[in-house]
């Protein structure tokens, strides 16, 4: 890989987002609220820009910053899922904000800022770019989390939010200090070099303090305990959000170091990372069960899921990347797709959020029943949807690596995980309709109708994706 | 290759027929007749399709025919679908029963009609793919996609347990069905493909075949069903609407039956070898212990539920008798009770319709106000027995001359089974059909209308048509299964002999 010292070209993207982010706040300062809109919508062109910027990118791969930022089919890969994901999100709120009055010219310039860090996050090739990326996302998530200032239960989330991920941060921090001492490099290709022999107790413990911190950020057990109270309290644009684009980038980057930084170590973490998906697997399909609040209920179906695509990084093979990013993909459109239709539970002009509410939904609105029973039989993994083929991925990953304990576990816990979201498509179908819903707004309604077809089409034409994504994979070895 | 649309046009018509019917738009009675229409004409033309496949098929050579392959997500796991000898058969017995199914449901269906059409044509679309599918991945898709119409089936035009029953169903099915997906894996990796094809000539190593097999059985186990997994299959017929009984019965049960043949015994002889002894008992079990349960049943639905998890005994013993007589037995009985039971249900749905209920008690003396419908069910009633001239005669007697020759015991066994099972059918029809009419409600039920007798009529001449002339279904699968047993014998010799 050629290594610069600054080279703009595969910056680009990143630049495009630091620069309209620092420009939009210069004029959300100036302009005051009236900005809000125009805001929003200058925001979100530059994620688009941003989004074409990678997708386009036909420069080799190379490294600059002397290393510290790498630019790689992986890293172009995971961004372009960041980017959708934030894209999303942005259009998602806006009818949101409106609606609840929480606006406020600082929510997509947060969004963006967000963003960046996750770029930087997804990118970085040494542990100090890990953590810069890694807190300019957080501290922006800290800050949308408890976005809605007046209402107590966002509050509650944002805090709640702050105070673990703070402790997460500092952990890894801790163990990555510790690896900087032993293997006296913060570079993950030193660190690799370095670790070729026997690696001493210290990196081992450094490893397992940077897992931790990075298993925080994506929401696995046992370091969920933040996921339900925030997806619950959050705004519902702000739960998107958490649940789309930083689990794209957490993953990334917890993939990115696993495979780069510790291959000589592979047996230790892989250790580590079975127990987390297992773990990670069970909670989710099994607190899921009894939940009635639709947001607090995808907060556990985001904790199994996440268990489910650690099981193709314990496999530790570019099978097993092939099927964490095919996963990550995936799980990207069913999710939008089931917030999109959260979003659009809106009942005499107030957001509804409880799973009863959904009753009989097939008969006052059947595209939207049709559509979210899509999304629930595809987070079920049930075929010919495409949640099905990234749980094929993992697990055959798994296979292939020998580890058939964590897959049949694994595939026993997706059946009981399947309960729930069949208890929804049963409330949507075969409950008494409930009074119908208002008109969702235009963007709930595009969202939810492409990450559909996203979900339903993948199966006639799945090779793009897959191909990309063995690609973005295979970068990684 | 010529002719080598066909087969995707069979499994993809149904959709388009579903489109058609997902444009149209309003709630009244033009707009449900209209979806009817649709639906039955678009079953008729998959039925006619599936005729002209039958028409270019040679049943005289062994392998697949009318092949077709498409890119799919790699050169391992690609779009491959073809016919032979032994799936032949279902891929007809399926678009045959389907606009019957649609016709059956033309009355009884009144609410949300629409929608209760394209769940059937989406389920034929899968299960008519799961009979063509030649590749592992294609058919796992296919087998268990199922899943999600017939759910839906049962949730929203079942009987009152109706969500009990839709999601017992579907757990019990999907956990079967992922062990085998984990055994579709290994074979993945091992063979570095998933086309069956080229599956059929892999050879496994020993103790990996018990693995696999075992976990495909979890599958087929559950989908067949055979004892002690069958406890899905009572609740789901009893709150299944008529026609959602007829294709449970007749076609998805059959899956499992189609998965042993195409997949247990070909691709893991040793362990199938191994196993035999299992699957008897198991079969044994099922035979005796549901068709003494069926006598017992208070619910008409439910004793048919029971007599079925009976004669899917025999298709599993037949099978694993692993000899012509065997095999060719299973197969037939397959084909005969997806008949059988097709009218069974049909004939349960009628009186239903009429009286809504399905209790037992409730009925009684039916002869003397529905002639029609009596003898209609005597010949569906007898057929069920094995009545000699009746085309579940000819499975049951081939399948008990396989076990017989394999290991006499069983067959001895199972034949007690037979005493039972007709006892529990002829007891039914008695209660149903004979006696004296006295309660007033059954004094002004009507007799067969025309619609029900062209439901009813083509399952009743094809019911005795094979049972007199059995000759067509035998010969269509003879060559195929001839040559699937040669390889079965070829490798267990094989692993004796190195055994020894």
């Amino acid at each position: 890989m050629n290594v610069t010292a600054l080279s703009l070209p595969i910056v680009l993207p990143e630049a495009i987002v630091a620069a309209g982010v620092l420009a939009l706040l210069l004029l959300g300062a100036l302009r005051g609220e009236r900005s809000v809109w125009l805001v929003t919508e200058i925001a979100a062109a530059v994620l688009a820009a941003a989004l074409v910027a990678v997708i386009a990118d036909r420069h080799a791969p190379g490294a600059t910053f002397f290393g510290a930022f790498v630019d790689d089919a992986f890293a172009r890969f995971m961004k372009a899922l960041a980017l959708i994901g934030s894209l999303a999100t942005l259009l998602l709120s806006v009818e949101f904000m409106r609606r609840e009055k929480v606006g406020g010219f600082e929510f997509p310039i947060l969004i963006l800022f967000a963003t960046l860090g996750m770029m930087m996050l997804i990118s970085a090739g040494d542990l100090i770019a890990l953590y810069l990326g890694l807190e300019l996302m957080s501290l922006a998530l800290y800050v949308v989390a408890a976005y809605r200032r007046d209402s107590l239960r966002a509050s509650e989330a944002g805090l709640k939010y702050f105070v673990l991920g703070a402790l997460s941060s500092g952990m890894l921090l801790y163990g990555a200090s510790l690896i900087y001492g032993y293997a006296g490099t913060v570079s993950f290709g030193g660190i690799a070099a370095a670790l070729s022999g026997q690696a001493s107790l210290g990196v081992i413990f450094g490893l397992v303090f940077l897992l931790a911190g990075l298993a925080f950020k994506i929401s696995v057990a046992p370091f969920h305990m933040w996921t339900p109270d925030v997806y619950e309290g959050a705004p519902t644009p702000v739960t998107t959000f958490f649940a789309s684009a930083p689990k794209m980038a957490a993953m990334a980057i917890l993939v990115r170091v696993a495979m780069t930084a510790f291959p000589g170590v592979a047996a230790d973490w892989r250790q580590i990372v079975t127990f987390v998906s297992i773990a990670s697997m069970a909670l989710g399909s099994f607190a899921a069960i009894g939940q009635t609040n639709f947001k607090r209920l995808m907060a556990y179906s985001a904790i199994g899921h996440m268990g489910f695509a650690l099981v193709g990084l314990a496999a530790g093979t570019v099978e097993g990347a092939h099927g964490v990013v095919v996963y990550m993909a995936i799980y990207l459109a069913m999710t939008l797709g089931t917030f999109a239709g959260i979003l659009s539970m809106r009942r005499d002009g107030a957001y509804v959020e409880d799973i009863a509410d959904l009753a009989g939904l097939a008969r006052t609105n059947a595209p939207m029943a049709f559509f979210l029973a899509a999304m629930m039989f595809s987070l079920a993994g049930v075929p010919p949807l495409a949640g099905f083929f990234a749980k094929f991925y993992v697990f055959a990953a798994a296979v292939k690596a020998d580890l058939y304990g964590l897959a049949v576990i694994g595939v026993l816990l997706s059946a009981v995980s399947a309960y729930y979201y069949l208890r929804i498509v049963k409330i949507m179908y075969f409950d008494e309709p409930a009074k119908a819903f208002d008109r969702p707004g235009a963007a709930a309604r595009i969202v939810l109708a492409l990450s559909t077809a996203v979900v339903i089409f993948y199966a006639v034409a799945p090779a793009p994706l897959t191909n990309a994504a063995m690609a973005a994979a295979k970068s990684l070895f | 290759m010529s002719g080598s649309w066909i087969l995707s046009g069979l499994v993809f018509l149904p959709l388009v027929g579903a489109g058609c019917i997902l444009v149209l738009r309003g709630e009244d009675e033009a707009t449900k007749n209209n979806a009817r229409w649709i639906a039955l004409w678009t079953t008729l033309i998959v039925f006619g399709l599936s005729l002209v496949a039958w028409a270019r098929f040679d049943p005289s050579q062994p392998g697949f025919q009318l092949m077709e392959q498409r890119a799919w997500f790699s050169r391992a796991i690609a779009y491959r679908v073809g016919v032979d000898g032994i799936s032949m058969p279902f891929v007809l017995l399926t678009t045959f029963l389907m606009p019957i199914s649609i016709a059956a449901s033309w009355s009884p269906i009144q609410n949300r009609v629409k929608e209760y059409m394209i769940a059937f044509l989406a389920l034929e679309t899968l299960m008519v793919g799961v009979f063509v599918a030649l590749d592992l991945v294609l058919f796992y898709l296919f087998f268990e996609g199922g899943l999600i119409p017939m759910f839906l089936i049962i949730g929203v035009w079942g009987g009152k347990r109706r969500v009990y029953a839709a999601f017992k169903f579907f757990l019990y099915t999907l956990t079967g069905s992922l062990l085998m997906l984990l055994a579709i894996m290994a074979m993945y990796w091992t063979a570095g493909t998933t086309d069956i094809t080229a599956l059929l000539h892999t050879h496994f190593p020993a103790s990996m075949q018990k693995w696999l097999w075992l976990a495909f059985l979890a599958s087929f186990a559950v989908k067949l069903p055979m004892w002690p997994v069958h406890t899905w299959l009572p609740d789901a017929h009893v709150e299944a609407p008529t026609a959602g009984s007829v294709i449970l019965a007749a076609i998805l049960l059959k899956l499992g039956g189609y998965g042993f043949i195409r997949f247990s015994l070909p691709m893991f002889p040793d362990a199938s070898h191994y196993f035999t002894p299992l699957i008897y008992a198991m079969s044994i079990i099922a035979i005796v212990y549901t068709s003494l349960v069926a006598l017992v049943q208070e619910d008409m639905k439910k004793l048919i539920a029971y007599s079925s998890v009976a004669h899917m005994g025999f298709v599993t013993m037949g099978l694993f008798a692993a000899n012509p007589q065997g095999v060719q037995g299973a197969v037939y009985q397959m084909i005969s009770h997806g008949l059988v039971s097709a009218a069974l249900f049909l004939c349960v749905g009628v009186v239903y319709d009429r009286m809504h209920t399905r209790e037992i008690a409730a009925y009684g003396g039916l002869a003397q106000r529905m002639p029609r419908y009596a003898s209609a069910f005597m010949v569906f009633t007898l057929a069920n027995v094995g009545l000699p001239g009746t085309s579940g005669f000819i499975g049951e007697f081939l399948t008990l001359i396989g076990a017989f020759q394999a290991d006499a015991w069983v067959a001895l066994a199972a034949s007690l089974g037979l005493i039972l099972s007709a006892a529990s059918a002829l007891y039914l029809y008695r209660r149903v059909i004979f006696g004296v009419i006295d309660k007033s409600s059954l004094m002004g039920i009507l007799d067969l209308d025309g619609r029900e007798i062209a439901v009813l009529a083509p399952l009743l001449i094809l019911t005795i048509y094979y049972g007199v002339h059995p000759q067509p279904i035998l010969d269509a699968s003879a060559a195929s299964i001839d040559a699937l047993l040669k390889g079965f014998n070829q490798a267990t010799a094989l692993t004796q002999s190195a055994g020894l």
